[in-house]
């Protein structure tokens, strides 16, 4: 058999049809396939080489779901037994009653009490099949309605800059601008708060998308919005905190459902 | 792309808060462009914040009106492309885009921008038509203000083509210029609530109670006004309107000319 010999290096970036190795030694992974005896990228990106598995992350374009995420999404249709969610991807999703809220909910009843069409909720994507129906559930901690406040749309690529590490970025510029931020992994952002502080914490966003790719972007952020709040910020406090908030976050996944009689109570 | 309730918007401006954190009466950086199509005699891209619109002109030989005919003829056509706004449908042109349109060509024809005797070829035989074709590229608001700026500075930059024998040879060009004399510039004002706003988004637009476009000259002559929305506007108000919006001409002015 042929030698297997790899073509790029790490975080190259590869274009379509770029041929990254060849021989039967690698495997394809995220945005790349395998053609013959050889790999192929089928998205312009940074290469990551991990092992044997070739994977490239996309520079630009539309969020593609994945199980897991957690996405900000918009009530775009009521259906028979739940509700259809534009997660601003190719794919439209769909929240069952099941999912959607703890209470018991009558037959016939008027969904649009739980949610209304241009609600803004916070969901988690459940499945995603391989028709690309996908399922997205409002049970988890964190997953909730979100009202008033801005809605802004940044390259989903770049989202995993804007939380930063264990949130510490996102932390940052919540703590430094007193608003309430949540970062959709399909780059919706929601910002709310005071106007004059959202307007900055909009900024802010904005600059971490656009310089997503430099070094030192935290230190930058950090002066960014000391500058323009005129409060002092502790990197070391901040990133305590983001640490402690998502060590939170992974304890249960799923809340128990409440016992039957509560659920019976209410419907009186 | 951005979405924000109304209620959002209108409780952010009563604290006096822009929510791209402009000031009340700031406009967006307006960059010109002209010459940007080369088979037109004349054309321009103005963009101002996100919105984007070309202009274009064409000329062609025509007959002119019985009643006057050392007159050429000028006029300004817009089309709302769905590319530019996905509130905006294909099909016959919306009451939108005509209002748009008429606004600018009531303020280059009352402001008697272009000298229409000098367009006359042979009188009551042949005289020069000259379109202004307007396409939004992306809208985000102030389509009028922007329009009408990409009018004038394709105007501007529009040669005659040679003319020979009753033939249009639109290949080649001359040196001739339009004879264009007084520059109009509209500002539209909006008014929310109790807070008066010039060059609104988009989203402003869609919370305005009442919007007024005054167009002025140099001088500061008004040349026209076109009043929208369903509130009121107090005798206070429009004068407050139009002095801002003389006050923003000057501005805009000084960009075109600069541009140009």
């Amino acid at each position: 058999m042929k030698e297997s010999k790899l073509l790029a290096k790490d975080k190259d970036i590869v274009t379509p049809g770029e041929t990254i190795a060849e021989g039967m030694d690698f495997f394809p992974g995220i945005g790349t396939y395998r053609y013959e005896d050889r790999i192929l990228a089928n998205q312009t990106g940074l290469l990551h080489v991990e092992g044997k598995v070739l994977k490239t992350t996309p520079l630009a374009g539309r969020y593609l779901p994945a199980k897991n995420d957690v996405v900000i999404g918009r009530v775009s249709d009521i259906l028979m037994s739940g509700w259809r969610i534009d997660i601003n991807s190719p794919y439209s999703s769909v929240l069952p009653l099941k999912d959607a809220t703890f209470d018991f909910i009558k037959k016939g009843a008027d969904l649009t009490e739980y949610f209304s069409l241009e609600d803004y909720v916070v969901c988690k994507i459940t499945q995603v099949t391989s028709q690309n129906l996908i399922d997205v559930s409002m049970k988890g901690p964190g997953l909730r309605k979100l009202r008033g406040g801005q809605f802004i749309l940044v390259n989903a690529a770049k989202v995993p800059r804007i939380i930063g590490r264990q949130g510490s970025m996102v932390s940052m510029v919540k703590k430094g601008t007193g608003c309430q931020i949540a970062v959709g992994q399909n780059g919706i952002v929601w910002i709310s708060g005071e106007p004059t502080s959202e307007i900055i914490a909009v900024e802010a966003v904005r600059k971490i998308e656009r310089e997503a790719h430099v070094s030192g972007l935290t230190d930058n952020m950090k002066k960014f919005l000391e500058e323009r709040t005129g409060t002092k910020l502790d990197l070391e406090q901040i990133k305590r905190e983001a640490e402690a908030e998502s060590a939170a976050a992974e304890q249960p996944r799923f809340q128990s459902r409440p016992p039957r009689e509560e659920s019976f109570q209410e419907d009186k | 792309m951005t979405y924000t309730s109304k209620e959002h918007i209108i409780s952010s401006l009563k604290k006096g808060v822009r929510l791209d954190g402009r000031k009340p009466y700031e406009f967006r950086p307006v960059s010109i462009v002209t010459g940007t199509i080369s088979t037109a005699e004349g054309s321009a891209v103005v963009r101002c914040g996100d919105t984007e619109v070309i202009a274009g002109v064409k000329m062609a030989i025509g007959k002119p009106y019985p009643d006057r005919p050392n007159s050429g003829t000028l006029s300004v056509n817009a089309e709302l492309l769905p590319i530019s706004n996905p509130a905006f449908e294909s099909g016959p042109p919306s009451t939108v885009s005509i209002e748009l349109a008429r606004v600018i060509d009531r303020g280059v024809r009352e402001s008697k921008t272009i000298d229409e005797s000098a367009l006359c070829v042979t009188p009551g035989e042949a005289v020069w038509m000259v379109n202004v074709d307007l396409c939004p590229l992306n809208t985000d608001g102030n389509l009028i203000d922007v329009g009408a700026l990409a009018a004038i500075a394709a105007l501007k930059n529009t040669r005659f083509p040679k003319y020979e024998g009753g033939q249009v040879d639109y290949k080649t060009k001359t040196d001739k210029q339009l004879p264009v004399g007084i520059i109009p510039i509209p500002v539209t004002i909006v008014k929310v609530g109790d807070v008066i706003l010039v060059d609104p988004t988009a989203d402003e637009f869609e919370v305005a109670d009442a919007r007024l476009t005054v167009t002025t000259e140099e001088d500061g002559t008004i040349c026209s006004l076109q009043k929208g929305g369903e509130a009121p506007l107090s005798l206070d108000e429009v004068g407050q309107m139009i002095d801002l919006a003389t006050a923003q001409a000057k501005e805009l002015r000084a960009i075109l000319v600069k541009a140009l």
